[in-house]
């Protein structure tokens, strides 16, 4: 039998369709004995003769239950997680997707259990392509750079957001004043004891003590398995307000709207995971040493010179953990004398190094050029403090998409500056390489920019390539420099050999090297996927922060016990979503945090989708004021380029200023007019 | 005529204002004060009338702040001039011929890393230059355990741990690690030599006070740098200098409010490869009410029967010891690194350890591959006798017998460091320069014969560092790790080996 009839999808798309045969191509995976599998899963607890009782762990018992589950379901190319949900948009989904309408004939000759089982593990990890639409091209599409525009909430939100948080820190106090002469025990860590002062102080404590803790449930959720586009959790209780968890010994599947994994590349099957195994195979999983000893193997070399390739740059060098690359970096590159300008919601690593490197540090408004040309024409003209030299250089580091804010920095004005007025420019890309532009190759890519135009591109392997580490690249001479005066290739471990190997192998994917396709399907289905969700998330009447084709998508929720509620509501119908509030953000503005995959299908965005709506209608976040996008369509016969002709026209008609309707859109036309909305400017 | 007209018109308003002053609630009140303060001292009204003045002065005049008193008002056309004129340095200095050969002579090894290591160059070599002591990079359980993990889990977390990146399997090792050690319990780093950087800052702020030894290594100075703490040095495994810093410490607090300390030292210190006397540490610490932060990247895994570090060689109760942060990387053949302590120790750094909430997880194969290795250690503690045994086999050929360097290791440590004899230093007056240029001509003569070492790196200096940001230096050295992987005989041939080439490169120099 061969294996391509054995693919739901092979007899569902036109035979002639290009992009067919590629995906068939990607889930051939090479099939591995089903039953040594089985065994060395359930040995997989067992380290140790001492743990041996652990062997049947409960995730591990559970996971089997869940497989032998699967043996029962018929085969069809929904993996059997996503039956037992709540099939929400399921209908829709199926309106919409062509290959859903004919059954596929493969359904009356159902596959071997083994081989079911494979694709229900391949689909959790990595959706199949609902229909050949559901792609876009990440690109700048010319044009001075938009700045995101900011919706506030009205007043009664900012107002009761100040107000919750006073009650919370008043109910606090509280507490705090009865339990420290009630329970004197609980706060014994807080107060100096037998000569030693308290490991924490009482005051910086109190936020996580009386804040955090509540809502402590909502983070560090343990998992298992592969964070690809379903992540399981296993579920965990506590009886003590968060004190403590008990796991209960359950998992539960939920749609992975957490992670980094804009590329989709966590996969355990697949080529990664095979070049992976044939890696560990040859290399082992360490080699032991730091990289200016002798911790560079020829894998090194080569994961380099394809991240050297990838982003445009002569030369590249590796770390084990993107933190740590920006920790010694900084103090590589700057010192004494120097000035870095950083933007004010830079991440913690790039405080850290810059913190180290002993340079002075200024700050500018997150991604506003006009106030860095203010302060870029201050610290020029005045020099250095007190003595009034001329700064020895001046470095100016932005990430190219923010994690918080999923705002993009503004190369093109940022490069512009930098042809005027001199100053050495540091990208980091930690979210943006992968993500954004049509080859997946960051933000320069995405603007259509030479890379060369940016000295140092930074960025961390952790996020798109599902692997981990941190890269720098730069000429030559920078690179070469920085191998011999950068603490973390001269003390820090050198990366494993494994994480090279996934990070070549998706590399190489991504470029078209390995399948070509592949790489070109995933980009484009981040693209698509992001832009979908967004402009559904606006159309319902969320506040969400960010560019357009940006990945990572932030809806405000404001007042802080949205966070938990947001959170538990979306876990009950099987989501996992992030949470943050402050200090992560600022105090008012709590958000929880989306971030696309490829890995996710249109099905699963719109039962994103549809849950956020019932979620929104209880929690009302559906505030938006319509400055923000989100617009009703267009009436027939008026295309874009029209749209302010028509507009001003109306403006006549309708008396006043009002030119934005809050957009309250139902989820059946956000749903309808998505796939072909989404590939315009989104309005 | 003119001016009556205007009297009456100034009357009129002063009526006018007069009777509107009267409207105001409070007047009455403010004319009698004044009035009677008039009566009773003139000259106080004048001082309080200049002091409204001054008030009402001050909150009109525009702001300043005190940091920019330099700042010099300059037109845009100045400005304009002087961005013109401004010109950077080059974002790197160029390198040195020194860094150019490093570069160029840095080893690339074809394949696994091993006792016999292929190089780029197509030669195979000794390897003892790599943390392998125990011989298990190339191990087929671990490859097995690796490859099963990875076919469950993927590579990389793709998370933060805050936020869905913590994996069952790191939970799991991180309880191996601390049933391991005898902590009750354990917090993991994606990097090793990240985590103690963040680890002090994570408690010791600014205010607080560190008392750390000289010879510390670099990721604890950046730590302690990052903390912004007071910090007293004493001198390298000197009790005798700590106790005289402790006391002094004491001392000058004890008018102030008391304030968090810490004495920060390592097991097996990375720069000079010897070892610490704990005991005696834990009696002063005790003594002095100082929390202790040992950094046992180079221990753990190392020293002790089981491998439990130097709390397990010395048999000291590792509750006494308040952080234990260690390496996973090295010899344990998995990757990143752990802190064990309290479980308050534990959980406050999970949200405020930079390094642990700012970064995504470690890939779930390499805490297995630790966890792995953990417990073989734990259960056949026999492994690590040949290591010892080569230990003792590779000193005898070296320490006594060499003329031209001595080892500052601890006869314990797999990796020993060679530091030439302070009388040839005197000698030949060599510099610190001229001695890591020694070394390098010794580890390129052992590698034309056939052995990999390598030298301890200095610690990079800070961009545009003058002299007096430098402190302390470490000496230059040769490393050479011991393997458990070669036998006797072939530690014995690559120890003549290495005597061999110090004695040549050394007396070539001479003449
Ligand atoms: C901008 C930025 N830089 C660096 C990092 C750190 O990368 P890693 O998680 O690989 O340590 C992150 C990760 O969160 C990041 O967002």
């Amino acid at each position: 039998m061969s294996r391509r009839a054995l693919n739901p999808f092979a007899s569902t798309y036109p035979p002639n369709h290009s992009t067919t045969t590629t995906y068939n191509e990607k889930y051939d995976m090479p099939r591995r004995a089903s039953t040594p599998r089985v065994k060395k899963f359930a040995n997989f607890f067992s380290t140790s003769p001492k743990s041996k009782s652990e062997t049947q762990t409960a995730t591990a018992a559970l996971l089997a239950a869940a497989a032998s589950q699967q043996l029962n379901t018929p085969s069809t190319q929904i993996s059997s997680p996503s039956l037992s949900l709540p099939t929400i948009s399921l209908s829709t989904a199926r309106a919409d997707s062509a290959n859903m309408d004919e059954p596929p004939t493969t359904l009356f000759q159902p596959p071997s259990p083994a081989e079911a089982r494979r694709i229900a593990k391949a689909h959790a990890q990595f959706g199949p392509l609902g229909h050949h639409t559901h792609r876009y091209t990440s690109r700048h599409q010319g044009g001075s750079f938009p700045e995101p525009v900011m919706d506030e909430p009205p007043y009664y939100y900012l107002l009761t957001t100040y107000l919750s948080y006073l009650i919370l820190i008043i109910f606090g106090h509280v507490r705090d004043y009865f339990g420290k002469r009630f329970r004197k025990q609980d706060y014994r860590h807080l107060q100096a004891h037998d000569g030693y002062a308290a490991l924490n102080s009482d005051f910086d404590n109190f936020y996580i003590r009386r804040l955090k803790m509540r809502i402590n449930d909502c983070f560090a959720r343990p998992v298992t398995g592969v964070p690809g586009r379903y992540i399981t959790l296993i579920d965990r209780k506590s009886d003590d307000h968060n004190l403590h968890f008990k796991l209960t010994g359950t998992t539960t599947e939920t749609l992975n709207m957490s992670s980094y994994n804009y590329l989709g590349f966590a996969q355990s099957e697949g080529p990664c995971a095979d070049f992976v195994e044939d890696n560990i195979k040859r290399y082992g999983v360490t080699v032991n040493s730091a990289r200016a000893d002798v911790g560079t193997s020829d894998l090194h070399v080569e994961a380099e010179e394809l991240i050297a390739r990838f982003v445009g740059k002569e030369s590249a060098m590796v770390f084990s953990m993107g933190f740590g690359t920006n920790a010694t970096s900084f103090p590589a590159l700057i010192g004494k004398g120097c000035l870095l300008i950083s933007d004010e919601l830079n991440h913690a690593s790039i405080r850290f190094g810059a913190r180290l490197s002993g340079a002075m540090i200024e700050m500018f408004k997150h991604n506003d050029v006009k106030d860095l040309e203010r302060l870029l024409r201050e610290v020029i003209s005045q020099g250095q403090p007190r003595t009034h030299r001329p700064w020895k250089r001046i470095l100016v580091v932005v990430e190219g998409l923010y994690s918080m804010e999923g705002t993009m920095c503004n190369l093109p004005g940022l490069v512009a500056l930098k042809k005027k007025y001199k100053f050495n420019l540091f990208v980091d890309e930690a979210h943006s390489i992968g993500a954004l532009g049509p080859k997946g190759r960051g933000v320069c890519d995405y603007f259509g920019i030479d890379p060369s135009e940016v000295d140092i591109l930074m960025g961390t392997l952790t996020k798109s390539f599902g692997a981990n580490g941190g890269y720098i690249a730069g000429d030559k001479a920078i690179i070469d420099k920085l191998r011999v005066t950068n603490a973390g290739s001269i003390y820090g471990e050198s990366p494993a050999p494994p994480v090279l190997a996934q990070i070549c192998s998706a590399l190489r994917i991504i470029a078209g090297e390995f399948i070509p396709g592949q790489g070109e399907e995933r980009l484009q289905r981040l693209a698509f996927n992001s832009r979908y969700l967004r402009l559904g998330l606006k159309r319902l009447g969320f506040i969400v922060y960010g560019h357009d084709d940006s990945p990572i998508i932030p809806v405000l929720l404001y007042n802080p016990a949205k966070m938990p509620a947001f959170s538990h509501e979306m876990l009950k119908r099987k989501i996992s979503v992030v949470v943050v509030g402050y200090p992560a953000t600022p105090l008012v503005s709590s958000r929880a945090r989306f971030c696309v995959s490829a890995a996710h299908t249109k099905d699963d965005l719109d039962r994103l989708l549809e849950a956020c709506d019932e979620i929104g209608n209880v929690l009302q976040l559906k505030f938006s004021s319509g400055v923000a996008g989100g617009a009703e369509p267009l009436p027939e016969g008026i295309s874009l380029e029209m749209e302010k002709e028509w507009k001003r026209a109306q403006k006549g008609t309708i008396q006043g200023e009002m030119n934005f309707q809050p957009p309250r859109w139902k989820l059946e036309d956000v749903l309808k007019r998505g796939v072909q909305d989404v590939k315009v400017p989104l309005r | 005529m003119d001016l009556q007209y205007a009297q009456s018109w100034l009357d009129d308003i002063l009526n006018e204002v007069s009777l509107q002053f009267q409207k105001v609630p409070g007047s009455a009140i403010f004319l009698r004060y004044v009035k009677s303060s008039y009566q009773n001292d003139p000259v106080r009204s004048a001082v309080e009338f200049f002091l409204v003045v001054f008030a009402i002065f001050y909150l009109l005049s525009p702001k300043y702040s005190t940091q920019k008193k330099s700042y010099v008002t300059l037109s845009d056309e100045e400005i304009d001039e002087l961005v013109e004129d401004w010109t950077p340095e080059p974002l790197v200095a160029p390198q040195t011929p020194f860094e150019e050969t490093e570069n160029e002579k840095r080893p690339v090894i074809v394949g696994p890393t091993g006792p016999k290591s292929r190089l780029s160059n197509g030669r195979t070599v000794t390897n003892l230059a790599s943390y392998n002591f125990y011989n298990l990079v190339t191990n087929e359980t671990l490859k097995e355990k690796a490859i099963q993990v990875l076919r469950n889990y993927g590579v990389g977390p793709c998370s933060p741990p805050g936020f869905y990146g913590t994996q069952d399997v790191h939970i799991k090792t991180e309880g191996d690690i601390a049933a391991h050690l005898g902590a009750s319990a354990c917090i993991m780093y994606a990097q090793a030599f990240s985590t103690i950087s963040s680890v002090i800052p994570a408690f010791s702020k600014r205010g607080d006070i560190i008392v750390a030894d000289r010879a510390v290594n670099y990721a604890i100075r950046k730590g302690i740098q990052i903390s912004r703490s007071t910090v007293r040095w004493y001198d390298h495994n000197d009790v005798e200098d700590m106790e005289r810093v402790l006391e002094k410490v004491v001392r000058e607090q004890r008018k102030k409010p008391l304030t968090r300390r810490f004495i920060v030292t390592e097991g097996l210190f990375e720069n000079v490869g010897d070892m610490v006397d704990l005991p005696k540490i834990i009696e002063l610490k005790l003594k002095y009410k100082f929390r202790l932060i040992l950094d046992e990247t180079w221990s753990y895994g190392v020293l002790g029967r089981t491998g439990r570090g130097i709390t397990e060689h010395q048999n000291v109760d590792v509750a006494e010891v308040d952080m234990i942060i260690g390496s996973l990387a090295g010899p344990l053949c998995g990757g990143g690194g752990f802190c064990a302590g309290s479980d308050e120790i534990v959980e406050h750094q999970r949200i405020s350890a930079a390094a642990y909430t700012f970064s995504a997880a470690l890939p779930a194969m390499l805490a297995t591959t630790a966890s792995e290795v953990i417990s073989m250690l734990q259960t056949n503690p026999e492994m690590l006798t040949p290591l010892r045994d080569n230990i003792k086999a590779m000193w005898t050929q070296l320490d006594p017998r060499s003329d031209w360097v001595y080892c500052t290791s601890s006869p314990d440590n797999p990796i020993m460091l060679l530091a030439l004899k302070p009388e040839l230093i005197l000698s030949r007056k060599l510099s610190i320069a001229d001695q890591e240029q020694l070394l390098q001509d010794v580890v390129d003569e052992c590698l034309t014969n056939g052995v990999l070492i390598t030298r301890v790196k200095s610690m990079p200096r800070p961009v545009n560092a003058t002299t007096k940001d430098i402190g302390w230096e470490l000496q230059p050295a040769l490393k050479v790790c011991v393997t458990c992987g070669l036998t006797r005989k072939e530690i014995e041939k690559a120890g003549i080996t290495i005597r061999h080439a110090v004695t040549k490169v050394v007396t070539k120099r001479r003449s």
